[in-house]
């Protein structure tokens, strides 16, 4: 709790409750949507909150981060599969299958929350010495301070998460590549048979050797 | 010059759990997959707070890479999705249940 | 090298008798396996007594070694070494099993000649040597106990030895069984001394016997107690004589050897093996101890007093002359005991042998009352049994006397009553033995038909108890009576001996005559008395010793050395004849209510508790099972309210550890 900045004005004040707001109610509409295409929407609203709240605290370039790739890489990605796969079809949010499932999540969000406030009143925590890693304050654009941090001291997990992002490329072309055999269409737009089964008069021809 | 700490991490707390219960709740895979990002999400701000409240810039790294990694995950987890969806056209959770005991 | 160190030959010697006649028993035959099981123990004998000159020429407080032949045992706190024990008593006890058994052996030769299961025989004598040479050579008591099983699954083999025989078979497991009770007894005394002395050898820094003044004194008495029923069991004290009469069923070397010499005096050497025990123990125990054997000496003279068969008189003699060893114990005079058992050994031995020769001179007849005149017939037999007649009777000078006295002297110490109980009980001896006498070797022939004919009981007898199933055919009357071959009758000559002359080995003249009390001082440490009676006071007991004995021949001489047996009718009362009913009642407990409480514990204790209680577990475990398998629903989002519930689980702890 060292060197905080001046203290806060009723601008900040303000701006905190708004984004505030905005998130909380992302949050809640991600939740109980019934379209999924709403729930990515909501979803948009919640990462703007935090995004806002990002700059809030001087993080800027993770704010600018947030938008570009959360917002618009990952959002999109979604509404992406959620367009393809036509699974825009409301789900019966009121009925739950699952009996107990309801009033248990309920309790153990309840449960969770109360703990976590509880626990973070406590004052013992142990914390490292900051200098290891970098001051957030002081001279200096945030951008550069996050830059000579990373490519310093983190450099290593930096190299791996660069590998961690083609190897989830790769992965995700051969998951979604169809076998030679299938035919080119999504299951999607047929009201008729399985589409995983491959065309009968292709097979037909084939067998005569 | 802005709103103290402990207010940021409450928000995070209340973020955090409902994407939690959202999680035990819906049925539908892609809104529990948002879910999880509402969580994540709620992580970074923690970390965020706690980077200003400790004048650490370890926390704002931190939140670096659980953005990278974040999105490697729904690449990822979209991909099976997809995959799972060419066989059944209405996959929910639920669906998945021959390990019962 | 130590001499000493080679008293593990003794035992082994029969041991390597016994696998021999094992192997190639059959193939060596009659009487080859006789004469190789005899060599067997007199080697064994022979090393006994190189064994006992080197014990002479140490001085007298080292008289004690123990040989150590291996570790038997090594489990934890519980150190059992197989190692055997050279000291006075051990060696004296080795010698007369390893003596007499070396001439009962050789007896044997021809009293078992013709028989068709000859060398299975001499397989189980040379093992039941063993046994008993362990018993009494050990130097731990779980040895003994080795030993201790050991004579009494020998004596199972041996009773029932002709078992094709119905009673020979039921007399054999009767002997086991009831032997088994006095075995708990030794068990649990030994458990209670490891728990609480933490070894079970006898010497040693951590002996039972040389720590026995550390135990406190109900434990001592609990050990002298339970070791007390194991040697009620195997030396027929009161309540579990009962196989011993029936043990008779065997061949009559048997009963000699394990049933008068050997097996039944182990439970008296135990006894006076535990001495320092018995002193630590509450008096109340010892003079217990006491009470049981002079009333059993009583109990079994006075059934003697009443049987036909030559055989059962002496088995009954046999208890009672136990009982007078037991008394010994009791009143503290374990040297009385020892000198009783070695002249018992002696002239019982022989009187069974000589039993055994006049049956097979006969041709297996047992009863008494068919017999008769034989003095003219059977004159070494004759001779030799009368020696053993008046030795057992206390006649002076011939050893019964003297060791008699000696422990009528003991008892006398610690109460008179005691030794009237043993006066009388001499008188008794005196009468029954010498009615033995004047029915066998005198009166009229009684075994030529034109005789029994009077008697109406002309049908023909089946085989007398004791005789060789098949064998022998068994004709009265035809064939006269012969004297037994040579080796039959050199033993019986040797025990006479013996039986005359072994009072030399302690007489109470002067403290240089008392031979044996000085050898076997080390062996009892402290525990030894000291009887302190005036010199007037002996001689007084010794004089109405020798009266009694002078009486009781004479009672008998009066009624049955002229009269015929049937005009006796009135001195052999039922009741004495089935020896106060005690079988009949053991019978009818174990019959009736045994029977009872052992099928409640079958049915109902074994099958509805303990087996229910084990499926019990398992129908439990099985139930806990199908209800915790609902857990199991399968159903991802189930399982994620688990981890849910987990980390709220992990958070409550942690506020706790942090003290919120």
């Amino acid at each position: 709790m060292t060197a905080v900045l001046a203290a806060a004005t009723s601008v900040d004040l303000a701006v905190f409750a708004v984004s505030a707001v905005i998130v909380l109610v992302g949050a809640f509409g991600v939740v109980f949507s019934r379209n999924p295409v709403h729930s990515a929407l909501m979803l948009v609203m919640t990462l703007f909150g935090v995004a806002v709240l990002f700059v809030a605290q001087e993080a800027h370039f993770l704010a600018v981060v947030q938008v570009i790739v959360y917002a618009g890489a990952i959002v999109v990605l979604f509404l992406f599969v959620i367009m393809l796969l036509g699974v825009d079809r409301e789900e019966n949010v009121a009925a739950e299958p699952l009996r107990g499932q309801r009033p248990a999540a309920f309790a153990l969000g309840g449960l969770m929350l109360l703990l976590v406030l509880l626990l973070a009143r406590a004052d013992n925590w142990a914390t490292g010495a900051p200098s290891a890693r970098g001051v957030a304050s002081g001279p200096g654009e945030n951008v550069e301070k996050l830059g000579r941090s990373i490519y310093t001291t983190f450099l290593l997990p930096f190299e791996v998460t660069a590998v961690l992002l083609v190897i989830a490329v790769v992965g995700a072309v051969v998951l979604v590549r169809r076998p030679a055999s299938l035919p080119e269409n999504t299951p999607g737009d047929e009201d008729g048979p399985d589409s995983s089964r491959p065309d009968q008069s292709r097979q037909d021809q084939e067998v005569p050797a | 010059m802005t709103v103290d700490g402990s207010w940021y991490l409450i928000l995070a707390a209340l973020l955090f759990t409902i994407g939690a219960v959202g999680l035990l709740i819906r049925r539908n895979v892609l809104v529990m997959f948002m879910c999880v990002e509402l969580m994540l999400n709620a992580v970074n701000l923690t970390l965020v707070t706690f980077a200003r409240m400790l004048d650490d810039i370890g926390g704002q790294v931190a939140v670096f890479f659980v953005l990278v990694v974040a999105a490697a995950e729904v690449v990822v987890g979209l991909g099976i999705i997809i995959a799972i969806f060419r066989r059944r056209a209405d996959a929910t959770a639920d669906d998945l249940h021959i390990l019962r005991g | 090298m130590e001499v000493l160190d080679g008293a593990w030959l003794i035992p082994a010697l029969p041991l390597a008798g016994f696998f021999t006649l094992l192997l190639a028993g059959r193939r060596l035959g009659d009487p080859l396996a006789g004469w190789l099981a005899t060599s067997a123990m007199g080697a064994a004998f022979v090393t006994s007594v190189v064994m006992f000159g080197r014990l002479v020429s140490m001085p007298g407080e080292e008289r004690r070694h123990v040989a150590k032949l291996f570790t038997w045992v090594p489990v934890g706190g519980l150190q059992v070494d197989a190692a055997f024990l050279a000291d006075p008593l051990s060696i004296t006890m080795a010698l007369f099993v390893t003596g007499i058994g070396t001439l009962i052996h050789l007896y044997s030769i021809g009293y078992m000649h013709g028989d068709e299961r000859y060398s299975t025989f001499f397989v189980y004598m040379n093992l039941f040597a063993f046994s008993m040479l362990v018993l009494v050579l050990a130097d731990n008591l779980l040895l003994s106990f080795l030993g201790w099983e050991g004579v009494g699954a020998c004596s199972y083999f041996l009773i029932s030895f002709w078992f094709t025989r119905q009673s020979a078979a039921v007399a054999g497991k009767k002997a086991f069984v009831t032997n088994r009770i006095g075995d708990f007894g030794f068990m649990v005394a030994m458990f209670l001394l490891f728990a609480n002395l933490g070894s079970l050898d006898y010497f040693g820094s951590d002996g039972v016997l040389t720590n026995a003044h550390r135990l406190p004194t109900y434990t001592a008495s609990a050990v002298v107690l339970l070791l007390f029923l194991g040697a009620c069991g195997k030396s027929a004290q009161l309540p579990l004589y009962v196989w011993l009469p029936d043990a008779m069923e065997g061949p009559t070397p048997v009963s000699a050897l394990i049933h008068a010499a050997t097996m039944v005096t182990a439970g008296v050497y135990l006894l006076v093996r535990a001495a320092p025990l018995l002193v630590e123990a509450d008096p109340a125990v010892t003079m217990f101890i006491a009470i049981v054997g002079a009333a059993t000496a009583l109990f079994a003279a006075t059934v003697a007093c009443a049987q036909d068969d030559i055989k059962k008189v002496l088995a009954y003699s046999t208890v009672s002359q136990l009982g007078y060893m037991v008394l010994a114990v009791g009143s503290g005079a374990y040297v009385a005991a020892i000198f009783h058992m070695v002249t018992h050994a002696f002239f019982k031995a022989l009187l069974f042998l000589g039993a055994g020769s006049v049956i097979h001179g006969l041709h297996d007849e047992q009863d008494m009352k068919r017999m008769g005149a034989l003095r003219k017939w059977m004159p070494v037999t004759w001779a030799t049994f009368m020696v053993g007649w008046l030795a057992i009777s206390g006649v002076p000078p011939l050893s019964g006397f003297w060791s008699k006295d000696e422990i009528l002297a003991g008892a006398w110490g610690r109460s008179p009553l005691l030794w009237l109980a043993g006066v009388v009980t001499a008188l008794l001896t005196a009468y029954y033995m010498s009615r033995q006498v004047f029915l066998v070797f005198y009166g009229q022939e009684r075994w030529r038909d034109d005789v029994t004919a009077d008697k109406g009981e002309l049908t023909e007898p089946e085989p007398a108890v004791g005789t060789p199933a098949g064998d022998h055919g068994g004709h009265h009357g035809g064939a006269r009576p012969h004297e037994s071959p040579w080796v039959m009758t050199l033993p019986l000559v040797v025990l006479a001996a013996l039986a005359a002359f072994g009072g030399l080995l302690n007489l109470p003249f002067s403290s240089k005559t008392l031979f044996l009390e000085h050898w076997l001082k080390p062996s009892f440490g402290e525990a030894a008395e000291h009887h302190v009676l005036g010199g007037g006071t002996k001689i007084g007991l010794g004089a109405v010793a020798g009266a009694v004995a002078l009486a009781g021949i004479a009672i008998a001489y009066s009624l049955w050395y002229k009269r015929q047996p049937q005009e006796n009718q009135a001195l052999e009362p039922d009741l004495l004849k089935r020896a106060w009913g005690v079988d009949a009642a053991y019978a009818a407990v174990v019959g009736g209510p045994g029977r009872l409480a052992a099928a409640w514990a079958a049915f109902t204790f074994d099958k509805r508790i303990i087996d229910g209680a084990v499926n019990g577990v398992a129908t439990l475990v099985r139930g806990g099972g199908d209800r915790l398998r609902s857990v199991q629903t399968g159903f991802v989002r189930n399982y994620a309210l688990g981890i849910a519930g987990g980390v709220v689980a992990l958070l409550a702890w942690t506020l706790a550890r942090v003290g919120l």
